[in-house]
């Protein structure tokens, strides 16, 4: 009996394991490109965009999420009538040779306006492909894992998201440091890109030996396969009606919370708080590493407690706790008034020159290094405008502040809030995939859980970063605006979590 | 229980056109604002983009407010027999 018990465990994690590889890979491969966006614009768009070219790369990022739902009918729909396994190793293709290409896409100075076109098409590939992978993988996991532990063997996958976006940030930091920074903005950003062909050959073999879900199998050899899983998903209104439930009630929320947390955080902190690139990745990659054994912790937990209450709970603290947190972020980095009280001492100043492309005028930059009493750094760059034409209206001088490094206590205190808000991440993320598995029968699961996970994800959560960033743009608004988006969608999930889900549990996946 | 799903419903009907005529007023507001060129073409893009998308998800709201104000969710299925 106990031997019985301890080779269905064995068997379970390695296909835990195995899932969980690939997936995390397609996880990598589609963080880098939103962990490199402010490098990537530069490459995609004209020097003189700015912050137009931030947006639209933003919006090609999001792109890449917008298609996610499509990928999950398309690739659900696989999965529904030839099996869990084969599309599974046919998104890990797709993902991978996507992301390699994005790799050796030419700049905006060697084939203008066909770069971001290219890698906009390659983008929705990449969106297509993970569209069909996370559903598979959460399926195929739910189905072989035993009654009453759900929640905790699904958690695992739920971990590979985070994990991805860890990896991604850690081979980017990792190949910034050893190229410096100027190649790596120059060609280094492709290093990242070009190493994942590598991940997914291994993890290629690795699905290879995989065997299909013994649920799905059953269902196959029983003949009871859904001969159209999409009109079954999405024509009977039983379905449809739950299809529903779950986006609204749970995943729309979910995936704002997600997205606030491990995207917007960091965004913000570089973007609107001009800290130094490689602090404000230490700082996501310090929370991931304390954050992530909760997505199993609350994955568990759910099995006990019931899926509910676990990640409206996320959600509420989501909604009550982001204003407060950002807006710690802008006062732990606002040296431009803490200089006025606690300056240390002052470098010499670096004056750059620079022709502009109607080379009558020069950009003239002179940056100083500033050190406060409390051990911040940062750069303050004024920056002119020369001309030779007499009559030109000349700009004012404009300063610049960027690369902040905060103090020890602030440095260890945003950790925390990030780390508090990756929590609050595992308390919506660790117990979805159970949630979704048991809400839909084995026929139409691949499809039906896989369509509101992607529009809660890919559409409402992926949207995030751009939506903020364009919100936090309008005149009128504040830093902190943008948050009102996510603010606002987790409100209105978890009153609809609250009222119209049941806190269940689910003991049956076989039927 | 029931009767707060219904009456909620009639709100989920009612939001989801309400989002997409705020979403156009946005649109036309931010696109009026923005400069001449470059700047006035991606203000267009950005908004179109988002009224895309949103437009089928609040028409999903709209679907699921009826839904709810017709009693579906009353009893949730806790099996597949119920869902077939």
């Amino acid at each position: 009996m106990r031997s019985t018990e301890s080779n269905v465990t064995q068997s379970i994690t390695q296909v835990i394991a195995a899932s969980s590889l690939g997936t995390l890979i397609e996880w990598y491969d589609f963080y880098i490109f939103g962990s490199l966006a402010v490098i990537i614009g530069q490459q995609l768009f004209p020097s003189d965009a700015g912050a137009s070219a931030l947006i639209n790369t933003l919006a090609i990022f999001a792109a890449g999420f917008i298609v996610r739902p499509f990928g999950a009918l398309v690739f659900g729909r696989l999965g529904d009538l030839i099996g869990r396994k084969y599309t599974f190793l046919l998104t890990l293709v797709l993902m991978g040779g996507s992301t390699f290409l994005i790799g050796l896409i030419p700049s905006y100075s060697s084939i203008g306006y066909a770069a971001p076109i290219l890698v906009l098409i390659l983008r929705l590939v990449q969106g297509l492909a993970l569209g069909g992978e996370y559903g598979g993988a959460a399926t195929y996991v739910a189905e072989h894992a035993p009654v009453g532990k759900r929640g905790f063997f699904t958690s695992w996958i739920q971990t590979t998201a985070t994990l991805g976006l860890f990896l991604s940030l850690g081979v980017i930091v990792l190949a910034k440091n050893i190229l410096g920074a100027k190649n790596f903005a120059d060609w280094g950003w492709r290093i990242p890109f070009l190493v994942s062909i590598l991940l997914v050959v291994v993890s290629i073999y690795i699905r290879m030996k995989m065997h299909e879900s013994p649920v799905f199998s059953k269902l196959k050899a029983e003949g009871k396969v859904s001969a159209n899983p999409l009109k079954e998903s999405f024509q009977k209104k039983a379905n449809f009606k739950m299809v529903l439930v779950a986006l609204f009630g749970a995943t729309m929320g979910q995936g704002v919370v997600w997205y606030t947390g491990q995207f917007y955080a960091q965004s913000f902190l570089e973007n609107t708080c001009k800290l130094d690139f490689n602090e404000s990745r230490y700082i996501l990659l310090w929370a991931i590493v304390f954050a992530t054994p909760f997505f199993v912790i609350f994955g568990s937990w759910s099995d006990k407690v019931g899926r509910k209450w676990i990640m409206l709970t996320g959600m509420a603290l989501g909604v009550i706790c982001y204003r407060p947190i950002y807006q710690y972020f802008l006062d732990a980095t606002n040296v431009k008034e803490m200089q006025k009280t606690m300056l240390l001492s002052e470098s010499e100043p670096v004056i750059e020159r620079a022709l502009v492309p109607n080379k009558a005028d020069s950009l003239i930059t002179t940056t100083v290094t500033k050190t406060l009493t409390n051990g911040m750094t940062f750069k303050e760059s004024k920056v002119e405008v020369t001309t030779e034409d007499v009559l030109a209206e000349v700009p004012g001088v404009q300063t610049v502040i960027k690369d902040v490094t905060l103090s020890t206590q602030s440095y260890i205190m945003v950790i925390a809030l990030v780390f508090f808000q990756i929590l609050l991440v595992t308390m919506v993320y660790g117990p979805i995939a159970a949630f979704l598995v048991e809400l839909f029968p084995t026929q139409i699961r691949y499809t039906s859980m896989s369509l509101p996970y992607h529009i809660g994800n890919g559409v409402f959560g992926g949207l995030v970063p751009f939506i903020a960033t364009l919100i936090a743009s309008f005149q009128g608004s504040t830093p902190l605006s943008g948050l009102w988006y996510p603010i606002g969608i987790a409100a209105l999930s978890f009153v609809i979590g609250a009222v119209y889900i049941d806190n269940r549990r689910g003991d049956n996946v076989m039927d | 229980m029931s009767g707060l799903k219904k009456i909620l419903g009639l709100l989920w009907i009612v939001l989801g056109p309400a989002i997409i005529i705020f979403l156009f007023m946005q649109a036309a507001d931010k696109i009026a604002a923005a400069s001449e060129g470059i700047a006035r073409t991606n203000t267009i893009l950005q908004w179109s983009i988002i009224i895309l998308i949103f437009i089928p998800i609040c028409t999903g709201l709209v679907i699921f407010g009826y839904y709810a104000w017709k009693g579906e969710y009353d009893h949730l299925p806790e099996s597949s027999e119920e869902l077939s």
